[in-house]
């Protein structure tokens, strides 16, 4: 193990946080249906891809722009969301099955994507990538500036919204207890369905920064789920800020000790964590 | 059982013959697939399904018997057949170490065990990348020699899987019916309970998760050899874990042959979409199917069907009718030979309370409580809301863990041992909302703390009892109802029911009666005084007067954490401070308080 330069040092830190954003930006829907809905949604993963493989062939062989994507992308996964969530709710599933439930539709959503753009790796040229920022020695390229931006400011807003608005505090207060709330006049079914309209749109939002970022395939859904699962637990259940500070500390514990030792060991932080906070903080969920 | 455990062995008799017929090579490995996920998903049942942890990590265990058999035959040279039990014992190993670490914590439960097994295998599998065992390159076993038993190299790993299945079905199956698979179906509905019933769920816990995770080890060892090429990517995924879990609540998580119906046709299924150059399309169906089957099926296809074709249970088996009263003289006719008769005589203190303790953060629910229950009295424990009565009887029982003071039972030091072993010196008790397990029967509700609490007896003999028990409490009738079938009153005498199987010395009611027409608090006062008849001191947490003072010999009041008086009952409940405490001083000024001019302050 030799100490890396400090502008490496610098860089990492910085790729850390581009990386927890986006982790940050897909635990945030996820969050919030686990927290505030009580279902584990899977299917949040494949949403995103979904997401980035539209943004791919609209962005890539449209012509559009990746960023006016998200004005077809949003409303049509929040009608997607509120779908989903309308069936879950009509059956009154528990927790654990709406996690195996939502895997089911993650397998099909898997299959649909191979099926349209087949199973190998697809990456969109946008004009986005090539643009760099630099400041001094370090690079900050333009997709992932968006991303870090999108990320904090819709964590912001929903955390503001969750807050200070009387709908969010409804929400929370359904979240608490459903009866009681609904004794108080709160519309619980309603504010649930638009809840999971919404939490589909951010994976909507979040599959575009990743059509910005990163290569596609359909396999791909998977290798997200440990991490950002990692950074919903570690920053609290319902908790709109949690998921993108909890998203940046893996993703700069990540990148410095891929930076320091060796990019395979990088998981061992991410999981490590969370197991810590599962064994001495499970009073978060 | 003995007839399923004598077709299950038939069934693997006849398919071991099937390499010798001569078929194609194509047909052992299709049925290679099969035997591999029947094991498997049997395996992950063990824990999962039985306890209802469902576990995550699978991956990582059969993930180490690959590794395990994989180093041990490529850089050690072990024949490949003798690193099977070793690819068992490692993964048992870790299963075993992971789950004395995760089960320490309470609130590790449902979602959260799932996420925790999960991160294991991610950490599991980073390791074993980054270290020689591995080394990123992937481990290659085609040059291992490979045993020839079977009549060819497809035949043999045939045969090898096919005892794998075997064995874990026949190990589930023995399980399932079991003291041990009791346990663990009680562990599924409510461990708490379970606990304080006398079950150890911590050592259930565990030892059913090596067991499971040793089975998927060795099916990993068996892979390893199969595939002869092991890399990190391919093996610990969270593809495979979800994929078992579909299977096992596909074919039913409550029934031992579950997980291997389910497995046979989830992998059927795959096989013919994939052989049909239909890949996507078998995995649609694959999805489509999950989601049915948890939407209309939530029991499983086996489940289901067990609920539609299966015999209706029958009525009582022909026991000799005995009264429960002769049970019991039998009981203690057998402890007596067994030379655990109670040496403590009627009037003599039978638990013994000193100084107890509990506080739940900055809220100190008892201050120092001093108290002593008599042998073969009823001894009321009264007091306003929040006093501490419950609380008493929660860390007495060891349902909560006492902050300081001792509770001595016959002798025993009660404080710092685990509930289910203070179920085993002899207390049982009810709880104030009723907690059965709700997917037993009230039969085998009844019969489970017979085969838990003081006397340990076997199923056959425990449902038996159970059947007194249920005569008794007027409940032979509901005995093949599942408790969400039963109104209040029968819940409540279901929980007498149970505490009364264990056959207890001191039987603790919190409440019992709480919520009952004033018909039913008759019945149940009867029902009492014919417990106490039968011997067994009563322990008594109660609001309604009229039935404390028909019932108590002694009461004690509870105050605000604290004893404020003691004695018999007409006697106490005249004192000026227990009335005070119930119903606020009286005002001092001049006039005469309330109760003095005639009104009366019964309950």
């Amino acid at each position: 193990m030799n100490l890396p330069s400090s502008t490496l040092l610098v860089q990492s830190i910085l790729a850390g946080i581009f990386t927890g954003a986006l982790y940050g930006l897909l635990g945030l829907g996820l969050s919030l249906s686990w927290g505030l809905l009580r279902q584990i949604n899977l299917a949040h993963f494949a949403l995103a891809f979904l997401g980035a493989y539209l943004t791919y062939q609209l962005a890539g062989y449209g012509g559009v722009d990746p960023m006016l994507t998200l004005l077809m992308i949003v409303p049509l996964f929040f009608m997607l969301g509120v779908a989903v969530h309308w069936v879950l709710a009509r059956f009154k599933v528990t927790p654990f099955n709406s996690l195996l439930i939502t895997f089911g539709l993650t397998i099909i959503i898997e299959a649909l994507l191979q099926w349209i753009w087949t199973a190998d790796y697809r990456r969109l040229d946008s004009s986005y990538a090539e643009h760099r920022y630099r400041i001094g020695d370090v690079f900050l390229p333009l997709p992932e500036l968006i991303t870090l931006g999108l990320s904090v400011a819709i964590s912001v807003a929903i955390w503001l919204a969750l807050k200070r608005t009387d709908l969010g505090k409804a929400l929370r207060a359904a979240a608490e207890d459903a009866p009681i709330a609904a004794a108080f006049g709160i519309n619980q079914r309603a504010l649930a369905l638009m809840l999971s309209g919404l939490n589909a749109a951010l994976a909507g939002i979040a599959g575009v920064c990743i059509a910005l970022s990163y290569t596609l395939a359909p396999s791909q859904i998977y290798t997200w789920i440990g991490v950002v699962f990692a950074a919903v637990m570690l920053g609290g259940l319902g908790r709109p800020m949690g998921p993108l500070i909890a998203g940046c500390i893996i993703g700069v514990s990540e990148a410095v000790t891929m930076a320091v030792a060796s990019p395979s060991w990088a998981p061992l932080v991410s999981f490590s964590l969370l197991i810590l906070v599962l064994l001495f903080r499970p009073g978060r969920a | 059982m003995r007839r399923s455990l004598i077709i299950v062995l038939l069934a693997g008799v006849l398919l071991a013959i099937v390499p010798y017929l001569g078929l194609p090579a194509f047909y052992e490995s299709v049925l290679y697939l099969v035997f591999h996920w029947v094991a498997l998903a049997t395996s992950w049942n063990l824990l999962s399904g039985y306890s209802g942890y469902f576990s995550f990590g699978h991956g990582a265990f059969y993930g180490i018997g690959m590794y395990t058999t994989a180093t041990l035959t490529s850089q050690f040279d072990v024949p490949f057949l003798w690193t099977l039990p070793a690819a068992g014992l490692f993964a048992a190993l870790f299963g075993a170490v992971l789950g004395a670490v995760s089960f320490r914590v309470k609130a590790v439960r449902g979602e959260l065990f799932a996420l925790l097994t999960l991160a294991a295998t991610f950490v599991v599998a980073t390791i074993v990348l980054n270290t020689p065992i591995d080394g990123g390159q992937g481990v290659y076993l085609s040059a291992v020699p490979m045993p020839e038993f079977g009549p060819s190299p497809s035949g043999t790993f045939y045969l090898l899987a096919l005892a794998a299945a075997v064995a874990t079905i026949v190990i589930a199956l023995l399980i399932y019916h079991a003291r041990f698979g009791i346990g663990l179906f009680a562990i599924h509905d409510d461990e708490d309970v379970a606990e304080v019933m006398g079950v150890p769920t911590f050592k259930y816990k565990v030892a059913a998760f090596a067991l499971s995770c040793a089975l998927a080890g060795v099916v990993g060892g068996i892979q390893a050899m199969f595939v002869s090429y092991v890399t990190t990517g391919d093996v610990f995924t969270v593809a495979m874990p979800l994929t078992v879990v579909l299977m096992s609540v596909l074919g039913g998580t409550r029934h031992w042959l579950g997980p291997a119906v389910g497995a046979l046709v989830i992998t059927l299924l795959l096989y013919s979409f994939t052989a049909g150059d239909s890949a996507v399309l078998g995995k649609v169906a694959m999805g489509v199917i999950l989601v049915g089957v948890i939407l209309f099926m939530p029991e499983g296809i086996l489940g289901q069907a067990l609920k539609r074709f299966g015999r209706k249970p029958q009525g009582r088996a022909a026991v000799a009718s005995l009264p429960p009263s002769a049970i019991n003289e039998k009981a203690r006719q057998a402890e007596g030979a067994a030379g655990r008769t109670s040496d403590v005589r009627s009037g003599e203190a039978l638990l013994v309370a000193r100084d107890v303790a509990k506080s739940f953060r900055g809220v100190k629910a008892l201050k120092g409580v001093s108290l002593e229950v008599r042998h073969g009295e009823i001894l009321g424990l009264l007091g306003p809301n929040g006093s501490g009565k419950s609380t008493f009887i929660n860390v007495a029982s060891g349902h909560f863990p006492a902050t300081s003071g001792s509770i001595v039972f016959r002798g025993r030091e009660l404080v710092g041992i685990n509930a289910h072993r203070i179920a085993r010196c002899g207390v049982s008790r009810t709880y104030q909302i009723p907690r059965p397990f709700a997917h037993l029967t009230v039969l085998e509700n009844v019969a489970l703390p017979a085969m838990f609490g003081a006397r340990l007896v076997e199923r056959q003999q425990a449902q038996e009892d159970a059947w007194r028990w249920l005569e008794f409490t007027g409940l032979a009738a509901r005995a093949h109802a599942l408790p969400d079938d039963l109104n209040l009153h029968q819940r409540k005498f279901l929980e007498f029911a149970r505490a009364l199987a264990a056959q207890p010395q001191l039987l603790m009611l919190d409440e019992v009666l709480s919520g009952l027409t004033p018909s039913e608090i008759d019945e149940a006062v009867a029902l009492i005084q014919r417990i106490r008849a039968q011997g067994t001191t009563i322990l008594f947490v109660e609001h309604v007067m009229r039935a404390v003072m028909a019932l108590c010999d002694r009461i004690v009041v509870f105050n605000q954490g604290e004893v404020l008086a003691e004695g018999p009952p007409a006697d106490v409940m005249a004192r000026p401070e227990v009335v005070s405490a119930y119903l606020g001083k009286p005002i001092d000024d001049g006039r005469e308080p309330p109760n003095a001019s005639g009104v009366p302050i019964h309950a």
